[in-house]
């Protein structure tokens, strides 16, 4: 075996998720819509961007979930949405069993405090005018009280947490490389100990030998914290080293959601089957038989009605994918989709009772 | 395939045969072992206020038709200043062509005069360049861009031009071409304009096709629809082509060869299969273990400490020394010879050698050696100013 070879045999990789774990983040019934200018003088029906249509995710400490999807799909909104940086447009947020939208200001900091994010582009993520310690430090000068000494002491610590150098803190940004820079991020991000990180899309800027540096630096402080990730990715490989459950979402709504070991080896949704078929190999031996879609992601401007991936749907059953969006259904344990192919859904419509007319999803 | 509604159904009409085209192109090649595009030991410098930057530095591969040769490496490896070298695009000043030959279907191209390598430049070997999203112009539409290098290259208007942009949307399986190429990029979603881009490349049948990380932040589904057409295009013109890539995974899934490139020199040539099942230099070792698999639940992945270094200021040795695995004192005097491992594969690597610089041919071990860059070389050599730029 090569050295190479024996450091992967004997690293580690994520722990096991504790099914028990406090749930620190849950939503329910998330949406976010978007009324775009329209009509005539104000007056007629205005288009709805439907970006975020109901969602409910659960995140324990120490877990990590992806949300994976391709442009559109209303990821980056829902990362948006637990940032507190937009206001839902229906549904509940939840933090460590509060609800977020009848949080008193001081509470909803507290809230802010403990949901941190750690950006795409470490170029535009980081002031280019601020030193790399006014970087880090800004969060805790904003948000708590800490003495200068204070916040001095923790930015050194966190720096080091991250692999960088204290004297390294005095550089501007400019100065790192662009996986350094990702390092000083999640610096920032872990200043003020959050219970959350919302990673969006963390490595894909980054070259891929650096991307194993951050993911694994990513993995360590999960273990070391306990932390929780809400990890948004396109990559479906990196989601399946990360994550312990995985989201796939299409034009809002997500499609299927549970452990992500059975949604790789067992994908029952029919998009979720098409976007692992249509996935790069990892060796020239593997040949996948690539599930083509028929047209493109269409516009979450007026979604298609019903479930929205029944225009596109390789197995469509009939009618029934046009009038109503499935619910969630746990097919197996810890793996729920969202498609009238499976679970009650399917008992509904071949027996012919009549549906309901407004879907309940469970929970996740 | 069909890519939207109703009114741009695909009809089996759409689809000519290229073989009754008549598109001027360069047909089959006539060159011996099918090789189409050769480089060796290209050199590629660039003067900077920190030194001299040597991006390519003694780079040597080649592609056959109908091939497709993966060239791999990160940011600062020259992968894609090989490119630009092979289509003399390198921006004088600052760069220069010091040495090395661009062998293009039997002709060096460095050798050419500015006016004939305008005429084969997009025309006899053709370039997609990263973010078809960003390379069109907005402000002319499809026909026109599509159009530009059948009308320069070629010299057709009228009804045959219109007839040649159509036949390339075509190949492409751009829907509905007539009426498409009307249209202008903002009209077309990124699919499309990825597949306009590939159609300006291929516009003039070239005999080899650069694309330098044509997916790049595509979407998954989009991406393999993208590679999967390059695939057709490929097997019907026996275009060669050279996919420059950091990802694994378009190599094992496009590339019938690959060239690792690291620090402006290639370490490591061989068959896809080589390179994945018994990688011999450390550096694609390392990176292959780097990346996670999709296919099954990797436990840990490889982490290469440090960066890939400045070009102006490499360490005598091996510039991946720091970073390497393996690494012994020989790799840090003497920057390795190129040892043949199997039936086209190559490497660059002192534990081939079992660390022993005796193992080594004196002339070939001093030639290596050039890749070492003194504080003090700041000016580029006299006798380079000769070579074409």
């Amino acid at each position: 075996m090569t050295t190479i070879q024996e450091q992967v045999q004997q690293g580690e990789g994520i722990i096991p998720l504790d099914e028990n774990a406090e749930v620190i983040l849950e939503t329910r019934g998330l949406a976010k819509h978007f009324e775009l200018a329209g009509g005539f003088m104000g007056f007629g029906t205005k288009p709805t961007l439907k970006a975020v249509d109901g969602i409910d995710v659960v995140v324990r400490a120490g877990e990590t979930v992806g949300l994976v999807g391709e442009s559109g799909c209303g990821k980056s909104t829902t990362a948006k949405l637990l940032l507190g940086l937009e206001k839902p447009t229906d549904g509940q947020i939840f933090f460590k069993g509060e609800d977020f939208t009848k949080m008193s200001r001081a509470a909803k900091r507290d809230y802010r405090k403990n949901v941190q994010a750690v950006f795409q582009d470490p170029w535009s993520s980081l002031n280019p005018r601020m030193r790399v310690r006014a970087i880090v430090a800004e969060p805790l000068q904003i948000v708590t009280k800490m003495t200068r000494g204070q916040i001095n002491t923790r930015v050194d610590e966190v720096i080091e947490e991250v692999g960088l150098n204290p004297y390294q803190a005095n550089l501007y940004p400019h100065e790192f490389s662009g996986g350094q820079r990702q390092r000083i991020g999640v610096a920032r991000a872990l200043a003020l100990n959050p219970e959350v990180m919302v990673l969006d899309e963390p490595v894909s800027a980054l070259d891929v030998s650096i991307r194993a540096q951050i993911l694994n630096l990513l993995v360590d402080l999960q273990k070391e914290h306990n932390l929780a990730y809400l990890m948004i990715a396109h990559n479906l490989a990196t989601v399946r080293y990360m994550c312990h459950t995985t989201a796939v979402m299409y034009l809002g709504t997500i499609k299927e959601i549970g452990d992500s070991e059975p949604i790789f080896t067992n994908p029952l949704h029919p998009y979720t089957q098409a976007l692992i078929s249509a996935a790069l190999p990892s060796h020239p031996d593997i040949e996948r038989e690539e599930i083509i879609l028929p047209g493109e992601v269409p516009s979450p401007v007026n979604p298609p009605s019903g479930c929205t991936f029944n225009p596109r749907c390789p197995v469509k059953i009939g009618d029934v994918c046009e009038t109503w969006a499935p619910a969630l259904t746990e097919e197996e344990r810890r793996h729920w989709v969202s498609c009238h192919l499976y679970g009650d859904a399917r008992e509904a419509f071949e027996s012919g009772q009549s549906a309901p007319t407004a879907p309940s999803s469970d929970e996740e | 395939m069909v890519d939207s509604p109703e009114k741009d159904r695909a009809e089996a009409s759409d689809y000519v045969d290229s073989a009754d085209m008549d598109t001027d192109g360069f047909g089959p090649s006539t060159v011996e072992n099918d090789v189409i595009l050769e480089l060796r030991d290209l050199r590629t410098y660039f003067q900077t206020a920190y030194g001299t930057v040597k991006a390519v530095d003694g780079v040597s591969y080649h592609v056959k038709r109908g091939e497709t040769l993966g060239v791999v490496g990160e940011s600062g490896s020259g992968k894609s200043v090989t490119a630009l070298s092979i289509m003399r695009l390198i921006p004088s000043p600052p760069g220069y062509i010091v040495g090395g030959e661009v062998i293009l279907d039997g002709e060096n191209v460095l050798d050419l005069s500015d006016g004939d390598m305008a005429k084969i430049r997009g025309s006899k070997v053709g370039m997609i360049l990263q973010d078809p999203m960003t390379a069109l112009n907005p402000v002319f539409n499809i026909e026109n861009q599509v159009g530009e290098a059948i009308r320069i290259h070629q010299r057709v208007k009228g009804q045959t031009l219109v007839d040649k942009i159509i036949h390339s949307l075509r190949q492409v399986r751009i829907p509905a071409a007539e009426s498409r190429m009307k249209d202008f990029p903002h009209q077309l979603s990124g699919g499309m304009r990825q597949r306009v881009v590939g159609a300006i490349s291929i516009s003039c049948a070239p005999i080899v096709l650069i694309a330098d990380e044509p997916t790049t932040a595509l979407d998954v589904t989009i991406q393999a629809g993208y590679l999967r057409l390059l695939k057709e295009i490929q097997a019907e013109t026996g275009v060669g082509i050279i996919f420059i890539t950091h990802d694994f995974g378009i190599v094992a899934k496009m590339c019938d060869r690959v060239a690792v490139m690291y620090a402006g020199r290639i370490v490591e040539t061989g068959d896809v299969r080589q390179i994945f099942n018994e990688p011999a230099h450390p550096y694609s070792e390392a990176l292959l273990a780097s990346v996670p698999k999709l296919e099954e639940r990797t436990q840990r992945l490889y982490s290469i400490e440090g960066q890939p270094p400045p070009l102006f200021d490499l360490p005598p040795g091996c510039p991946f020394a720091p970073r390497c695995a393996y690494v012994q004192d020989v790799c840090r005097e003497a920057y390795p010879v190129r040892s043949q491992i199997g039936d086209e594969h190559t490497a660059s690597c002192w534990k081939i050698l079992d660390f022993d610089m005796s193992k080594a041919d004196p002339e070939e071990l001093a030639a290596a050696q050039s890749v070492n860059v003194s504080a003090a070389e700041k000016e580029v050599p006299a006798e380079a100013e000769a070579v074409a730029d």
